[in-house]
């Protein structure tokens, strides 16, 4: 239970201070004196918050099933050939800034959330698929020939050994990806997608600071909260996985 | 029983087993020996089809194996490698249990098989059974490797230098350990090693391999005595070959029995009836001694070993 306990913490803290916002208007007011509001409301910050996730969610979602399915095809022996090429493909989805990806994909999809959704599976793809090329090659080969070799069939082989084995790895490849994207979502809200970005655009064009602040600490408390949730995560993973390692 | 007709593999343009023929008759040790990249590994790999083969033919009971569901084939042959490939993330009664679970045996006839299986091998169940490999010595972890293969009784044994990463004590007690074991069971045997005494010791018979070829299948006495070309000759050591002939034969072969002699003096050194000629003429040549009395199983003198007679007969 002490495993959960800090991602808990934090997401009460999230969510406390998403609703319970204009509580702070004094800090704000005293931050900021020459603005009459100080406190962001055109759109309420839990459904801002609620927007932010739902579109990094997604576009986990769809990135973690296209890296892990693309890092599993490219360790089998019929796609081996194709290893650097993968590799390749998903270090351009990671030189390709965000923004980049958003000026290509606006006129192609509109504005709104999918071409930010678009942008996101892009980004976050290098890291899961880094990770689970990393997590499948650092098998020892010793287990998977002797586990073809007592007669395991190449599906058992994946889901009984290496999926296990390589599933702490690849975990901490999608930690790594949904930080970034949560941090590279709030960039949606300059073509129209509702986030935890419109406050800090709205405050920079404004030139009101306690806007931006506003939504820099939510999504700060945000990647926080997932971080730690993924921590959890890993630790839950290996003890069931590898308990003896397990502390 | 196995036959290789005329099998080759090539990787490319090398060729790394070339055209061999070799039978292995059901319930024999067959050991293929020789020295790394001579294509004994492959010739193993070749027969449960983890590496297909590119010409011939490969028989298990008189069955080609191209016709076969790999899988299949597999499940009825154990498989032990040098590096026992144990699940990491498996407790040690689950990776004992692996082929059972394939075979979908029911769960208390796969704790029953565990148990007996702990109880061959020489591992405590009650202390080991929940252990992890790494929590595991070399030797225990490869006790486990060959557990795991005998499990679901195969008829077939594939075992691929199991016993070369482990320290010479372990090893000797892992080979000792074999040998009762295969008394036991009787399994089709292949086992592959680079090292000769190994051979001379675990097999039947003796298949020498040299680039890619066989040029040499006998049971070890005859390929002691009579080695094919200098490649064997010089492989098990031509001025050695006395003394790994005395290795070979037991005390009782040569021993001079003695009825109701009773048990010998304590202090005085004695050997037993199946300990190897070898071992016997140790202790005399230790003790300066021209005899030394012979015990059964229960410590019982049934005869006595004398030097000359080691020296006349012995190789």
């Amino acid at each position: 239970m002490r495993l959960w306990f800090s991602p808990l913490l934090l997401l009460t803290l999230l969510i406390g201070l998403s609703t319970a916002m204009p509580v702070l208007e004094p800090l704000f007011q005293w931050l900021q004196p020459d603005k009459q509001s100080v406190v962001y409301e055109r759109e309420s910050f839990l459904f801002l918050l609620q927007n932010h996730l739902t579109l990094v969610l997604v576009s986990a979602a769809v990135g973690t099933m296209l890296a892990v399915a693309g890092g599993i095809f490219a360790t089998r022996p019929a796609g081996r050939d194709f290893l650097p090429l993968v590799n390749q493909v998903a270090s351009i989805g990671q030189t390709f800034p965000p923004v980049a990806v958003l000026a290509l994909a606006v006129p192609a999809l509109g504005f709104g959330e999918a071409p930010i959704i678009v942008a996101l599976i892009l980004y976050g793809l290098l890291p899961i698929l880094r990770n689970t090329l990393a997590g499948l090659e650092g098998i020892s080969p010793a287990v998977t020939e002797a586990a073809r070799g007592m007669g395991m069939s190449p599906l058992q082989v994946l889901v009984r050994a290496e999926l296990p084995l390589a599933g702490r790895v690849i975990l901490a490849g999608i930690r790594t990806s949904v930080t970034i994207n949560i941090a590279t979502a709030a960039i949606g809200s300059t073509i129209g997608a509702r986030t935890l970005g419109d406050p800090v655009i709205a405050g920079l064009v404004n030139g009101n600071t306690a806007y931006v602040l506003q939504g820099a600490i939510l999504i700060g408390l945000l990647a926080l909260t997932t971080d730690s949730l993924f921590e959890a995560l890993e630790r839950a993973w290996e003890r069931r996985f590898t308990p003896q390692f397990a502390n | 029983m196995i036959e290789l007709k005329n099998v080759t593999r090539r990787f490319g343009k090398a060729v790394a087993v070339d055209h061999i023929n070799l039978r292995i008759e059901t319930g024999e040790v067959c050991v293929l020996v020789g020295s790394s990249g001579c294509g004994k590994s492959t010739t193993l790999r070749m027969i449960n089809r983890l590496l297909p083969h590119t010409e011939g033919e490969i028989l298990v009971d008189g069955e080609d194996i191209t016709g076969m569901n790999p899988e299949q084939l597999r499940l009825n042959m154990g498989y032990v490698i040098q590096g026992t490939g144990l699940f990491p993330h498996w407790t040690v009664a689950r990776n004992i249990a692996m082929v059972p679970e394939l075979l979908k045996w029911p769960k208390e006839r796969i704790d029953a098989r565990v148990e007996e299986l702990m109880t061959l091998l020489d591992l405590d169940p009650a202390t080991h059974a929940g252990k992890y490999p790494q929590q595991l010595s070399g030797g225990q972890a490869q006790r486990v490797g060959v557990a795991r293969a005998l499990a679901a009784d195969p008829n077939i044994l594939l075992m691929d230098e199991p016993f070369g990463a482990l320290d010479a004590i372990t090893r000797d007690n892992l080979q000792m350990e074999l040998l009762r074991i295969q008394k036991q069971v009787r399994k089709t045997t292949v086992f592959v090693t680079h090292d000769i005494d190994e051979a001379l010791k675990l097999a039947t018979r003796i298949a020498v391999m040299d680039q890619g070829r066989i040029v040499q299948h006998d049971t070890p006495e005859n390929i002691l005595r009579n080695p094919a070309s200098e490649f064997v000759e010089n492989l098990v050591g031509k001025q050695d070959r006395g003394l790994k002939l005395m290795s070979l034969r037991p005390v009782r072969q040569l021993m001079t029995a003695v009825s109701d002699a009773g048990r010998p003096d304590p202090g005085v050194e004695s050997v037993g009836e199946d300990d190897s000629v070898r071992l016997a003429l140790s202790v005399m040549v230790w003790q300066s001694a021209s005899s030394v009395p012979v015990v059964n199983g229960k410590g019982e003198q049934t005869g006595v070993i004398s030097r000359d007679r080691i020296l006349q007969d012995g190789a």
